[in-house]
This record gives structure tokens, C-alpha cells and sequence, in this order.
């Protein structure tokens, strides 16, 4: 009798538990399927259907719309595309690795400021911020203009609507996205951790490499994530920085719906992107359970 | 038996067709309006460009005629036609597009044929401006503004060097490399090498499309950037020296500089409008006439020739704006004239992809 009352009585608190889950959940996962999964299934649906002449869609059902994204044309801008995102990427890791290494060593004030400084730029609009980057390195701008006046160069650099410029501007943009989870990861780690490597008979070098280091790749993965994935949809950067000479895989999809009244196509290329960036996820789950499972073992 | 029934059903649809076409016969002609109608019981819904309007336009029209106006703005022709194409009634009842875009609007059947008699004003419409050739007679659109395409240049920059042609743009001197720029726009992306080469601006040839987008691509290599929203800037800082331009947005660097100056090309170049439709589904129509006449008041569109310096299709309108401005801004001063000697702008229907791959080819080479 007293063991069916327990039962009836954890019964009862698992379901408050879950009811008090489901409470929790029900505005986040409405908003994901209201806002998120169901255009996306509209967008996956478009991309069987033919282009209507005017935009919008016609009802006549087709393949062909995933055959054209194989152009090659189209496979170069995507290539393209990722190589200018993984170099971003690949700056802002080696630059806002030993910023959040150095924001750790820091008092807890002067981390707090620095944390703010690294969020302030995004209190400002970001087409304001990327025109500043056309002010400061056009011909006639002013690190030109300065370089010319203190007798560095006598004719001006020509900086911008390059390749080279369109990763500047996206390494500018999502740096923070990049020191912050690194941050974060780094301030975890226990510093018994290191002491103990050390006491081991570990160099300062071989605690870095073997212990800081593995314990920061969550947060490295997260932060490279966060700023690969608006790199390569960004087509704001390439516009302004690239002046239209670059093209990304996010102007080929805006052209697509806003220009070619290609709607199908346009959705078809959104798809795949992405795809894409779901198998990046994936990997990176992968990549993260390897690791924290070695840690564990 | 079977032979029968089936003729019934075929005779019976063909009696629902011809009820339906007839139906549809009543509804395409000018569907009865109401000059008398109480416009403050309408309700207007406005569709236009950003900063492209007095501001005040929806306070003035609603004192007038105590028709509420609600204005809503974009940014594109393209987002507009999205709200317009997407089925059943939009809430817009009247839209400002460019004039290729009304045409394709009233290829599906969504503008309403305008009644002159209720828009008396649009007898200020100047005569060579009835005839553009995205609606022949002005049937289904009354023109906002107009102009045309050409270079924007710094004279004093290319002194014994001013552009006379679009190959100056397209193929610039030794010195002038890295100092041009050209819009972004597919249309007037294609525009400047399709004229080189002696073709039309709205051209579907294949053949035709491929040596433009060569020559497209032997360009970008002497070109700064594509740009549509700032290349007047960049001939004021001197960062460019000439740079393809709508003729209203050169004035604007002009404005600023008087060396900048405007020229249409000698291989002539495009005539552009954007114009004003009235939708099919609006409720409002006779307050949507309303507002198209009181735009054709001269008092009304001046204002767009005064502020936004472009030049507008209302002879009396004109008359009142341009003597003051044409001394400073010389490309006011083209006349009806000569913007129709350009290309008239066309929808370009499925051809439309046609250009979007080759812009794409063109810019990611």
C-alpha cells in the first residue's frame, strides 16, 4: 500500500515535471515552427515547382530547378563562397583566440569592460559600420590620404572591391561571435586543471597544448560556427566592401528571388545552403562528443 | 444515353464560359465609376518609393477630399510586385512601379484601364509621353517621372577626354582605369554594352546576349566597383572620374560640384519612367483617380522636380520648375524630344533569367 502511494506519488511529480517542461518549451518551440519550420517546408515544397513568368510560382512539378544548381557556374560561386567564410573564419580564430586568453587573465572588472568593448560595435547599425570600412580605404580616404601625406606612399592604394576586402569586412563583423564562446569556455576551465599538469611536471607549453587547449575546442568550435555561418550567407559585405565584383552565395539567392523572379531556383540554392550548414553542425556535435568523451574516459 | 449526358455537360460549360467571358467583358471595360462618389468614405492604401513623394502628400490629400491615405513605402520595384502578384486583394490601391513592371502587372490582368474624365488633370500630360512603349496611350498608367541613362563625369578631371560614347565607359583610357564605375542594376548593367554593340536595350537574342556579356567582362577589369546608390559620391571625393548614371542622380553630384556634367551617349541609350497604376481589387477607385489627378496638379509634381530633380511628364509642371533649375542642372533641360528618341524599357517576360545569369556570370568572373 505505502509502496503504490510513492509510486502514485513520483508519478504525480514526474507529471509536473514534465508538464512544467512542456510550459517552458511551448514559446520557443512555437515560435520555431511558426516562424522557421513551416516557411522552410514552403521553401522545400517551391523547390519542385516552375517559375512563374512574372514571379511567384506555377504548379507544375520539376526536378530540373536541383539540376541547374549543378552548373558550374554556380558550384564556383558556392566554392568561392566558403573559401572567403573559412578565411574569416580562420582570422578571427587566430586573433580572438589570445583575446579571449588574454580577457581570462585579467581582473574580473577589466573583464567586464573589455566583454563590453567587444560587444559595443554592435550597438551601432551594421551597413553604417561596413560604409565606415568604404570611408577609412577608399583612394581618396583617410588611411590613403594619411599614408600620402607622411610620404609612405606617393600613389594611393587601391584596398577596396577585392576579394581581400569582403573578408576584412566579415572578419570585422563576426569577431565578437568568435572571442565570446572562447571566452567563455576559457574562464570555465578549472585552474587546479593546469596547476596539477604543472605540479606534474608539465612546461608551461605542455599544459597550454595539453590541457587548455582540448578543454577551449567547444568553445572554438562554437565560435568558428557562429562566424562561418553568417560569412557565407552575408551579401551585404561583398555589395559594399566587394563593390559588386565578388559575388557570395547569399547574393545568388537574393538575385534569384528579387531579380530573376526566379522563386523555385532561389529556393532550390537556400536548400542547399542549408543542408550545408547542417552537416557543419553535425560535425561539429561529432567533433565535440569526441572530445568531452575523452576527457570523461 | 451517354452521348447525351455528355452533351449536356458540354453544353452546359460552354454556357458557364460564355456567362463567365461575358462577365469578365464587363469587368475589364471602364467598370462604372461614380464621379460623384463621396471620397470621404474612401480609403486610400499607397505603395511608392521611400523619400520619392512631398511628405506631407497624405495630410494635403486628406484635407482636400477627406479621403484617409495610408502610405506605404518600398524599397524596390521587385518587393512591391511581390505584394501585388501574390493573389487576391494586396489592400494597395494605388502603386507607384517603373513602367516594365506596370506592363507586366497588366499582363496579368491587375490594373485597372484608367478613366480620364476622372483625372482632368492629365491633360497636363505632355503629348509625347502618351505613347510610351510599355502602355501605348497611357491606358493603364500615368507616368510620375521620367528620364533616361547616360555617363556622369568630372570635367575637370578629363579635361580634352569627355565621354562622348558608351565605349569611353566601357573601354577607358590608360589613365582613367580603376576610376569608373557602372550600375548594378541587370537592366542598366546590360545597357551600356548592349548600345555599344548597336543592340536593342530589351533584346532576348542569345547570340546577342553572349558578345554583351563578353564585353562585360573585358569592362569589369578597368571598373572601381557596381554601384547604385553612391557613385556620385565617388565623382565629388574624385574616387571616380565617370560613372554610368541615371540622369536625376547625376544632378545630385552636380549639385555639389559643378564640374560634374551629365551626357547621353552617342549610341544612344534607354527611356525610363516610373509610373502610377491604379489596382483592379482597390475599393477605392475613385479616390484612387482622385489622388492620380491631384499628383498631376502643377503645384503637386513640381515638387518632384524641385526636390528629387527629376524631370516629370506634366507640361505645366514643368513650366513652373524648370526655368529656375535648368541654368545649375542642364540635364533638366532634356527635352521630350530627345528622351524619346531612347529605348523604351519592356518587361522582358521569361528572357528575365536570361540577364540574371549573365549579370551572374558577369560579376563572378
Amino acid at each position: 500500500m505505502a509502496q503504490v502511494l510513492v509510486r502514485a506519488e513520483r508519478d504525480a511529480v514526474k507529471r509536473r515535471a514534465l508538464l512544467a517542461r512542456t510550459i517552458f518549451l511551448l514559446p520557443g518551440l512555437s515560435y520555431i515552427t511558426i516562424f522557421m519550420l513551416i516557411p522552410l517546408g514552403f521553401i522545400f515544397f517551391y523547390t519542385f515547382l516552375t517559375r512563374g513568368t512574372y514571379g511567384g510560382v506555377e504548379y507544375i512539378f520539376t526536378l530540373e530547378n536541383y539540376t541547374r544548381a549543378l552548373d558550374s557556374l554556380y558550384i564556383q560561386i558556392l566554392i568561392e563562397s566558403i573559401l572567403i567564410a573559412a578565411s574569416a573564419t580562420l582570422l578571427a580564430l587566430l586573433i580572438g583566440f589570445p583575446a579571449a586568453y588574454a580577457i581570462t587573465k585579467l581582473s574580473s572588472n577589466w573583464q567586464n569592460i573589455f566583454l563590453l568593448l567587444i560587444v559595443l560595435p554592435f550597438w551601432t547599425n551594421f551597413l553604417i559600420r561596413t560604409y565606415a570600412w568604404i570611408v577609412l580605404l577608399n583612394t581618396q580616404g583617410f588611411l590613403n590620404k594619411g599614408l600620402i601625406n607622411i610620404g609612405v606612399i606617393d600613389q594611393p592604394l587601391e584596398l577596396l572591391y577585392k576579394p581581400g576586402a569582403v573578408i576584412l569586412g566579415l572578419l570585422y563583423a563576426y569577431l565578437p561571435l568568435m572571442i565570446l564562446p572562447i571566452y567563455s569556455a576559457l574562464v570555465r576551465i578549472d585552474p587546479a586543471m593546469r596547476e596539477a599538469a604543472i605540479n606534474l611536471g608539465a612546461s608551461p607549453a605542455q599544459a597550454f597544448r595539453q590541457v587548455t587547449l582540448p578543454l577551449a575546442l567547444p568553445g572554438v568550435l562554437v565560435g568558428s560556427i557562429f562566424v562561418f555561418v553568417p560569412s557565407v550567407g552575408n551579401f551585404i559585405v561583398p555589395e559594399l566592401l566587394g563593390g559588386g565584383k565578388t559575388v557570395m552565395v547569399g547574393n545568388l539567392i537574393r538575385d534569384q528571388f528579387l531579380k530573376a523572379r526566379d522563386w523555385p531556383f532561389g529556393s532550390v540554392l537556400a536548400i542547399c545552403m542549408v543542408v550545408m550548414l547542417l552537416l557543419l553542425f553535425f560535425i561539429q556535435a561529432r567533433v565535440n562528443k569526441s572530445v568531452l568523451g575523452e576527457k570523461n574516459g | 444515353m451517354r452521348m447525351v449526358r455528355k452533351a449536356t455537360v458540354g453544353s452546359v460549360a460552354a454556357l458557364l464560359l460564355i456567362g463567365l467571358s461575358a462577365c469578365g467583358g464587363a469587368g475589364s471595360g471602364s467598370s462604372a465609376l461614380d464621379p460623384n462618389a463621396d471620397l470621404s468614405q474612401q480609403k486610400l492604401t499607397v505603395s511608392i518609393w521611400a523619400a520619392y513623394y512631398p511628405e506631407d502628400i497624405a495630410a494635403k490629400f486628406e484635407e482636400k477630399f477627406g479621403t484617409k491615405v495610408t502610405i506605404t513605402n518600398h524599397a524596390t520595384n521587385e518587393e512591391v510586385m511581390a505584394k501585388l502578384t501574390a493573389g487576391g486583394d494586396s489592400g494597395i490601391d494605388v502603386a507607384f512601379v517603373s513602367g516594365q513592371f506596370a506592363q507586366a502587372l497588366a499582363a496579368q490582368g491587375l490594373l485597372e484601364n484608367l478613366d480620364k474624365s476622372l483625372i482632368p488633370n492629365s491633360s497636363n500630360l505632355i503629348k509625347e509621353a502618351e505613347q510610351l512603349s510599355y502602355d501605348p496611350g497611357a491606358k493603364y498608367s500615368l507616368p510620375y517621372a521620367w528620364g533616361t541613362t547616360g555617363i556622369c563625369y568630372r570635367s575637370d578631371l578629363m579635361k580634352g577626354d569627355e565621354p562622348t560614347s558608351w565605349n569611353d565607359l566601357l573601354t577607358p583610357k590608360a589613365k582613367y582605369k580603376g576610376k569608373v564605375t557602372m550600375l548594378a542594376t541587370e537592366r542598366w548593367l546590360m545597357l551600356p554594352a548592349q548600345k555599344a554593340l548597336g543592340y536593342s536595350a530589351n533584346t532576348q537574342d542569345e547570340a546577342e546576349m553572349a558578345k554583351v556579356k563578353d564585353l562585360l567582362i573585358k569592362a569589369k577589369a578597368n571598373l572601381l566597383a557596381y554601384d547604385d546608390t553612391t557613385f556620385y559620391e565617388r565623382l565629388v571625393s574624385g574616387e571616380a572620374v565617370m560613372v554610368e548614371s541615371w540622369d536625376g542622380w547625376c544632378n545630385y553630384g552636380t549639385a555639389k560640384n559643378k564640374n560634374i556634367k551629365f551626357v547621353v551617349p552617342s549610341e544612344g541609350s534607354d527611356l525610363w519612367a516610373d509610373t502610377m497604376v491604379v489596382l483592379k481589387t482597390s475599393k477605392n477607385k475613385e479616390a484612387a483617380h482622385a489622388f492620380l489627378n491631384y499628383i498631376y496638379d502643377a503645384d503637386v509634381h513640381s515638387w518632384v522636380v524641385d526636390n528629387i530633380l527629376y524631370k516629370v511628364p506634366n507640361t505645366a509642371a514643368m513650366a513652373k520648375s524648370l526655368p529656375a533649375l535648368v541654368g545649375d542642372f542642364p540635364n533638366m533641360g532634356i527635352s521630350p524630344n530627345e528622351l524619346l528618341q531612347q529605348e523604351g524599357l519592356v518587361d522582358l517576360g521569361k528572357a528575365s533569367s536570361l540577364y540574371t545569369r549573365i549579370a551572374t556570370e558577369v560579376t563572378a568572373k
